[in-house]
């Protein structure tokens, strides 16, 4: 009797086991994700050819796919949410022309970086008001905020090229600490923090609780429009970040500057298998997906292929990445 | 077995299915069940969460291929691949979540999909028009054929699903849980509907919970259980203890954790029963709850009534009377246009749930899955996600102190999940239930407010359910719940308050000297006891 008894509660505790196995390896595939598909790509590059693999080609690639990964990092966050923001390449292209011209003002120049984030943070609370306050659907107001901002930009710009040689914060975009630029740290700082916020505090939690259900986050007394709030204001942030690094790169700006950025912010977030109706997702897939669009601009471009071509495997592969993650996920549970 | 059997005999049954088997994963969802109907007769399919109606409807609608077994129509055999199978074969199974599209007329819906049409192209709309008309017309309809489906009400969308099998010339119409949705009058249009259709001689299967309506309606009744058929019963054998017991495989016996919470106003109960006059109790405490004259505008008029410590009020009346909308004013989930709410004699200013929740008011909503759930999350997070804050540093949450909360709460309310971390879409509906209530345990609630704690929940843990809801009264929470089940408001609550169309109407047991019968909460819920406000 015991005995069986011991055996039963055995039993159970090996299926338990076998569930906990499951759910770990389900939670490997989800942070995994996409790594097999960087991987190939990688791979494939490296036999294709003999540059590719070299440590100052990668850390290259990283570099130009650095602006990308800021841009894409707050596009998690406000995908997370089961929203959409298309102004992100707009403000990049505001702030970054800010930047340059206050960096111009004579005796103001320190303030140039800090307008630049300010105006950023400000244009993403604007969305985000409009859209938890309002109650308007995310895809419009950004839409807007998208074309309005642009004709902004070129309108502070007065519709030329603003240059500043003697740009003051010119590090960010061209000087290394040690081997590494500084762009890239930028970008892998803003990684960790965006993991940090999203896995380790209340307010991340509550991000995924209100892509996941936001009529049960209102009923657990989660303020919504504030998470909401939030998540807008982040994305401005870090576009206005984008802005930043975009100008000390070039040591100028244009109204035209981070046009098309938010397609690949938001391809990065979806190859990277962030759920797009919200609720479901890694900051890491994010950084994943950022850094596989960078592998391929960059290997197809030392193959010599075409720009044309350039944009028509770019597309392929976001399509079958994520056909593959679909029918991954269907199969698997 | 009986007499009525030989009377049902010469005529020939129109389905007839036998030993439908079907598996998934290598676990049975239907072992060797057998069914039989005849035409022209309401036949009702009853059993518990995960007995496996559905499953065997499914099959019969062409939504699941049977592993084993076969189905005949008319002594015909036939086979059932695909739901435009089924159609031809004159089944029609319309389904809890109606298939209408809102955004198209009444017509264009009746004929979704089998547009009527010249030269395969070009639709005949007129024709569709005429003869949606009839259709309508043939079932009593106050709608038209160009209404927008939009506009209308539950009850007139199911209709649309009734014209359409008469349109398919369905000679088997099932229907899964009908009446979940409509209001008292709409169940009454509902049920003559239905009779009008048995008349034509349309078998009509008729899957519910609710022992009142089989009652009403059926001609027999079919019970399955764990996947396996249990028995048929004649009309003339019908009575809920047999039913019950087919389906739960024993005696309700002791089935709901009965009230012994005592509050001191209870206790005077059985003195009431014996003089006839209501005794005052001795001492009453002050109440924890008081709700003052709250209301909406519009589906809540001003409602007043306290709730004591420790005790579990039942809040009961008909689906649409506003019992859930009256809880979502109190915790703020929707604004009150007057009223005022005191907790322990203080007034609380609610403007939304965040307010009530740190006043200590919980609320566990009606649909688990729509407004309670966060189905991707782990069974953790949602436990814990009204007191992720604790202890937190800066925003930062302590991980320690989240895990042993979960973890206790698991273990008190027997939780059933392979870790915390699983996620809550793959536990049962007993356990995401339980998650919701472990969730508002956690903030120690002083008030708890229950919408339809067991809606949708098998038979086991609904008693534990009970028995959780039993031991928080015995802690002195002041519990209010809503129940669409008498029963369950009978043997749960230590009074019953009812609402009738908005308004508080009434009150049973507790001190007013009525017993809490399930004939005296329906005789407020329908108006049979008319009581003046004043």
């Amino acid at each position: 009797m015991s005995q069986t008894q011991l055996r039963g509660s055995e039993e159970a505790r090996r299926s338990d086991r076998r569930t906990r196995k499951r759910q770990s390896l389900r939670t490997l595939f989800q942070l995994a994700g996409i790594l097999p598909i960087l991987l190939i790509i990688c791979i494939l590059f490296s036999v294709l050819t003999p540059n590719f693999l070299s440590t100052g080609n990668l850390i290259n690639v990283v570099r130009q796919a650095s602006i990308n990964i800021v841009l894409a990092a707050g596009m998690t966050f406000v995908i997370l949410t089961g929203g959409i923001d298309l102004s992100v390449g707009s403000i990049l292209g505001v702030t970054a022309v800010v930047s340059v011209l206050v960096s111009l003002i004579p005796g103001l120049g320190a303030l140039a970086v800090p307008a630049a984030l300010l105006a950023g943070l400000g244009l993403g609370l604007v969305n985000g008001a409009l859209i938890a306050y309002l109650d308007l659907p995310p895809f419009i107001v950004t839409l807007g905020s998208y074309t309005g901002l642009r004709g902004l930009a070129y309108l502070i710009a007065n519709g030329t090229t603003v240059i500043n040689r003697e740009i003051n914060f010119a590090w960010i975009g061209n000087y290394y600490l040690g081997p590494i630029p500084w762009l890239v740290i930028i970008a892998l700082a803003t990684i960790i923090a965006s993991w940090f916020i999203l896995r380790r505090t209340v307010l991340g939690t509550h991000i995924y609780a209100v892509g996941g259900n936001s009529r049960a986050a209102r009923l657990t007394g989660i303020k919504v429009s504030w998470v909401l709030l939030f998540v807008y204001g982040v994305s401005g942030l870090l576009s206005g970040l984008g802005g930043v690094m975009s100008a000390s790169r070039l040591y100028s700006a244009t109204g035209m500057l981070g046009q098309g950025y938010e397609l690949d912010a938001i391809a990065a977030v979806i190859l990277g298998g962030t759920s797009f109706t919200g609720g479901i997702g890694t900051i890491w897939g994010t950084l994943l997906g950022a850094l596989i669009i960078a592998l391929l601009n960059n290997g197809l471009t030392l193959l010599n292929v075409s720009f044309f071509w350039q944009l028509v495997v770019k597309g392929l592969v976001i399509i079958i990445a994520v056909t593959i993650d679909r029918l991954r996920t269907r199969y698997q549970t | 077995m009986t007499t009525s059997n030989v009377v049902s005999a010469p005529t020939q049954p129109v389905l007839q299915m036998r030993g439908i088997s079907k598996s998934f994963h290598g676990v049975y969802a239907l072992r060797d069940v057998s069914l039989t109907v005849f035409p022209g007769e309401i036949h009702a399919l009853m059993g518990e969460n995960g007995a496996g109606k559905s499953t065997l409807m499914k099959i019969l609608a062409g939504a699941y291929t049977a592993d084993t077994g076969e189905v005949q129509i008319n002594g015909e055999m036939v086979r059932i691949a695909d739901p435009n199978d089924a159609r031809k074969a004159g089944i029609t199974l319309i389904y809890q979540e109606l298939n209408v599209a809102p955004n198209l007329t009444v017509t264009e819906n009746i004929f979704m999909g089998h547009e009527r049409t010249k030269a395969a192209t070009f639709l005949q709309r007129d024709q569709m028009r005429q003869e949606a008309a009839a259709l309508l017309k043939s079932l009593g309809a106050g709608f038209g054929e160009d209404a927008l489906v939009s506009t209308l009400s539950i009850a007139e969308q199911q209709q649309i699903e009734i014209a359409r099998a008469l349109k398919d010339k369905s000679r088997i119409l099932v229907m899964d849980e009908p009446t979940a949705a409509l209001s008292d009058r709409e169940t009454e249009q509902l049920f003559r509907l239905i009779g009008q259709l048995r008349d034509d001689g349309i078998a009509i299967i008729y899957i519910s919970h609710r022992m009142a309506e089989v009652y009403r309606l059926a001609d027999r009744v079919s019970v399955l259980r764990d996947g396996e058929y249990v028995g048929t019963l004649e009309k003339s054998e019908i009575s809920s203890e047999r039913l019950v017991q087919m389906m739960v495989g024993r005696a309700l016996g002791d089935f709901y954790e009965h009230k012994s919470h005592s509050s001191s106003r209870t206790s005077a109960d059985s003195l009431v029963d014996s003089s006839g006059e209501a005794i005052a109790p001795s001492s009453p405490s002050a109440p924890v709850l008081e709700v003052k004259g709250l209301a909406d505008g519009r589906k809540v008029q001003p409602a007043s009534f306290e709730l004591y410590a420790g005790e579990i009020v039942g809040l009961a009346g008909l689906v649409g009377a506003g019992r859930t909308e009256l809880a979502r004013l109190i915790f703020g989930a929707d604004p009150a246009t007057a009223g005022e709410v005191f907790l322990n004699g203080k007034k609380l200013h609610i403007s939304s749930p965040k307010d009530a929740i740190a006043n200590g008011i919980a609320y566990v909503p009606e649909d688990r899955k729509d407004q309670g759930l966060f189905l991707e999350m782990t069974s953790r997070q949602n436990i814990t996600m009204n007191v992720l804050g604790k202890r937190s540093t800066a925003g930062v949450m302590n991980f320690g102190v989240l895990k042993q909360i979960a973890a206790d709460a698991i273990n008190n309310l027997g939780i059933r999940v392979a870790s915390p971390a699983t996620r809550a879409i793959d536990l049962s509906g007993g356990n995401q239930q339980k998650l919701l209530v472990a969730r508002w345990l956690a903030i120690n609630p002083k008030v708890l407010l229950l919408d339809e704690p067991t809606r949708g929940v098998d038979i086991g843990a609904k008693s534990e359910i009970y028995r959780i809801i039993s031991d928080l009264a015995a802690q002195g929470v002041a519990i209010l719940m809503i129940s669409s089940e008498l029963p369950e408001i009978v043997g749960m609550s230590d009074r019953v308050l009812v609402m009738r169309e908005g308004h508080l109407v009434g009150e049973v047991g507790g001190t007013t000297g009525t017993k809490i019968t399930q004939e005296n909460i329906m005789a407020y819920a329908t108006g049979a006891k008319e009581v003046s406000q004043s």
